[in-house]
């Protein structure tokens, strides 16, 4: 604990200049009317996203030219505190003059940098890079309407830590490669969580659907599973494949009662195999969780990733595991 | 100009109190407790500063107020001996507390309540005030506490501690109230209710900092948080705070005197700002005034989140406070504008105004332009008022 941590500071403090500067003076907002965007021979895009209920929201304005797809204008309306209207501004900013591809590749990070007064000092305190969070949002909204496409499309991964834009798959191999096993280290390898902290664990600022407690707790149960297994596959995946529906059910009850059922009762919990669908190139296992697992908050996530790990390793790696 | 309006969070401290507590830093420095004269020389400060606040309060000579750091200290004291005497021995299993008391009963209601202690959390009414009859529905023969302020920091709302009182000596159970939030902004009287013990903090009403109390009834004995020395008759080890007990006496006294002046003056000039501040329109205060404390005003201004507020106020001088999520370190929401169920959209709009005896007309004049600036100005930059082309659909309302 240092003396800051220990009698705090006032965040506005750690802005930087300009961040004070944009939050008294911001230089793009306001909107941009029909008729000023069809002057301008533009079609006019207008975004929201966020809500006043959650603390923030944002409204973001574009006028582009249809034929090069270039951003000839960007405006924004904010409701929220001093960084979210500095970061909604110069996202707005950062829009100019791009094509609305390049801009969907605008992130948070691109923002908070661009607030930077020297390339080094963060330009808002670690709790509010979530303010930022929203200026990326609305960008891929705004996006997705011009392009009249679905706003997750522009995902290309499950993002976990929004602050850091940490992805699922990376945090994943991270925590595996280097056998991590608190937040604390999760944090100085990723950066994920050292920011607003709401992917730790349920109960921060926002909700998630997956936290850092989880992946570490599926990458324990993991290797407790590792440890106690023999590591005899029951079948490579060609004769998986070939099985009946009767013969998958049985051998993927086995893996379970060699593999994963004992890790479940441990924790006072059981889960039980509703059926097996052949999906495409997918084999579906249906399963219900029993006692204690039934409503567990790692249930849909760290729990569902080791049994869903376990079963691709020992069976088949296009095993999907979908808990009713 | 610089306007204070948080005196909800704190106060300045009168020169009386600061005159008075200036010679026992280095002329009566002397440890109270010592056998000689530097000692002795402090003991007629100590005494009478403790008798001005037992009057403040009216609590009888028989019964016991301990000075303590803060009023943290008193309610943790409090919460913590009750477990330690009734919850953890088996005889009870229950305490009762709002779920708008201050962090210094909640959190420490919760870590009790993680070592097995039941906790009911009473929920405030649309007008942010505690109804005396759900204490009633909610004791059981197993409740060993009930905790409810007697004035609410965010809203300034008085709770029916009288009411409470009774109903908890009709049932047994022992009743404590945090009264930060009241001593010198409405009569506080440990006779004429039923209160067994009571929380109070010099800072409040212009003492210094530092120094608080815990009013134990006789007979309502409480075992100690702080074991050591066996000053303050064992109840609370550890030097007397010489300096901060003369403080908190001569800060108790004037805030007596000045009661009549806070009920009227400051309340007639806490009425006219809230009237002006009503005419900007869409704001929005919460609990009636006349069931309020003198000096407070939460108000919301729609489409205005709580810190920008906070920043241009902050710009032109003026101190206030917001409950709002992002303006605290730990970004939680307004607790209070949430459980009174007030409209989402205005969960984090509410801007605290609390004045004191120091507050000028002048200073609210001030602070009025000023409002009414900033509110233009976040306005035109907010969201919730801002341009849509026909046939938009408003994506505003969407969680995230």
């Amino acid at each position: 604990m240092g003396i800051d941590s220990l009698v705090g500071g006032t965040i506005w403090d750690e802005y930087s200049d300009k961040v004070t500067d944009l939050m008294n003076n911001p230089q793009n907002m306001g909107d941009i009317k029909q008729e000023e965007a069809e002057a301008m021979g533009a079609k006019l895009i207008v975004a929201d996203f966020g809500a006043e209920s959650c603390g923030d929201a944002v409204r973001l304005y574009w006028a582009v030219d249809p034929e090069t797809d270039i951003i000839k204008e960007s405006k924004f309306k904010s409701f929220g505190c001093g960084t979210a209207i500095a970061s909604s501004d110069t996202m707005a900013e950062l829009c100019k003059g791009k094509t609305v591809q390049e801009a969907v590749k605008i992130t948070n990070i691109d923002v908070e940098l661009a607030m930077r007064d020297t390339p080094d000092t963060p330009s808002v305190p670690p709790q509010k890079m979530h303010c930022s969070v929203m200026a990326y949002d609305v960008i891929k909204k705004a996006a997705a309407q011009y392009m009249n496409v679905d706003m997750e499309s522009f995902e290309e991964e499950v993002i976990v830590c929004e602050c850091a834009r940490v992805s699922l798959s990376t945090l994943q191999e991270v925590i595996r490669l280097n056998d991590l096993t608190t937040v604390e280290q999760v944090a100085d390898y990723t950066k994920a969580g050292a920011f607003c902290k709401s992917c730790i664990k349920p109960g921060g600022h926002e909700e998630k659907d997956i936290y850092l407690v989880d992946l570490l707790d599926a990458h324990e149960k993991e290797k407790m599973i590792a440890g106690s297994s023999l590591g005899t596959a029951a079948g490579s995946n060609a004769e998986f494949a070939k099985m009946t529906v009767v013969q998958k059910l049985k051998a993927t009850e086995k893996v379970i009662d060699e593999n994963i059922r004992q890790m479940l009762i441990s924790d006072g919990g059981d889960m039980e195999i509703l059926d097996i669908k052949e999906n495409g190139e997918n084999f579906d296992i249906y399963i219900r969780y029993l006692g204690a697992c039934n409503g567990c908050s790692s249930a849909d996530t760290g729990t569902l990733f080791a049994i869903e790990n376990i079963l691709k390793e020992k069976l088949d790696q296009n095993i999907r595991v979908l808990p009713i | 100009m610089n306007v204070y309006l948080d005196n909800n969070a704190t106060t300045l401290v009168d020169p009386h109190v600061f005159a008075a507590m200036e010679p026992y830093f280095v002329q009566k420095y002397g440890n109270p407790n010592s056998l000689h004269h530097f000692a002795s020389e402090t003991h007629p400060g100590i005494k009478q500063s403790m008798q001005k606040i037992y009057a403040g309060i009216h609590a009888k000579d028989e019964d016991s107020v301990i000075v303590t750091s803060c009023a943290t200290e008193s309610n943790n004291w409090v919460l913590k001996s009750i477990y330690f005497q009734y919850i953890l021995t088996g005889e009870k299993n229950h305490i009762i507390i709002s779920e708008v008391e201050h962090p210094s009963v909640i959190s420490t209601a919760k870590w009790i309540e993680s070592m097995g202690c039941k906790v009911t959390y009473l929920p405030i009414n649309h007008e942010g005030l505690i109804e005396a009859h759900s204490v009633r529905d909610a004791i059981t023969d197993k409740t060993a506490l009930v905790s409810v302020m007697w004035a609410n920091n965010e809203t300034g709302a008085i709770f029916p501690v009288e009411e409470i009182g009774a109903i908890c000596k009709e049932h047994n159970v022992l009743f404590h109230t945090d009264a930060v939030q009241a001593i010198g902004k409405t009569p506080v009287d440990v006779q004429a209710f039923n209160v067994d013990y009571l929380t109070f903090s010099a800072h409040k009403f212009h003492g210094p900092k530092g120094v608080g109390a815990l009013y134990i009834k006789k007979g309502k004995e409480l075992i100690p948080l702080l074991h050591g020395g066996a000053q303050m008759a064992g109840y609370r080890s550890g030097t007397l705070n010489v300096p901060g007990i003369v403080g908190m006496g001569t800060a108790m006294e004037q805030a007596i005197d000045s009661l009549e002046f806070e009920m009227s003056k400051v309340r007639e000039m806490r009425d006219a700002f809230e009237d002006e501040l009503l005419k900007i329109p869409d704001t929005f205060v919460v609990t009636p005034r006349e069931k309020r404390t003198p000096n407070t005003i939460l108000i919301s201004f729609r489409g205005i989140e709580g810190e920008s507020m906070l920043w241009d106020l902050n710009r032109e001088g003026i101190g206030a406070s917001t409950g709002s999520a992002c303006a605290s370190e730990d970004l939680e929401a307004n607790s209070v504008m949430e459980a009174i169920g007030a409209a989402e959209d205005l969960a984090h709009t509410a801007i605290r105004f609390s004045l004191s005896r120091y507050t000028t007309q002048e200073e609210l004049n001030h602070t009025l332009a000023v409002v009414k600036r900033a509110v233009a100005r976040l306005r035109e930059i907010s969201s919730s008022f801002a341009y849509a082309p026909d046939g938009h659909v408003c994506g505003l309302s969407e969680a995230h």
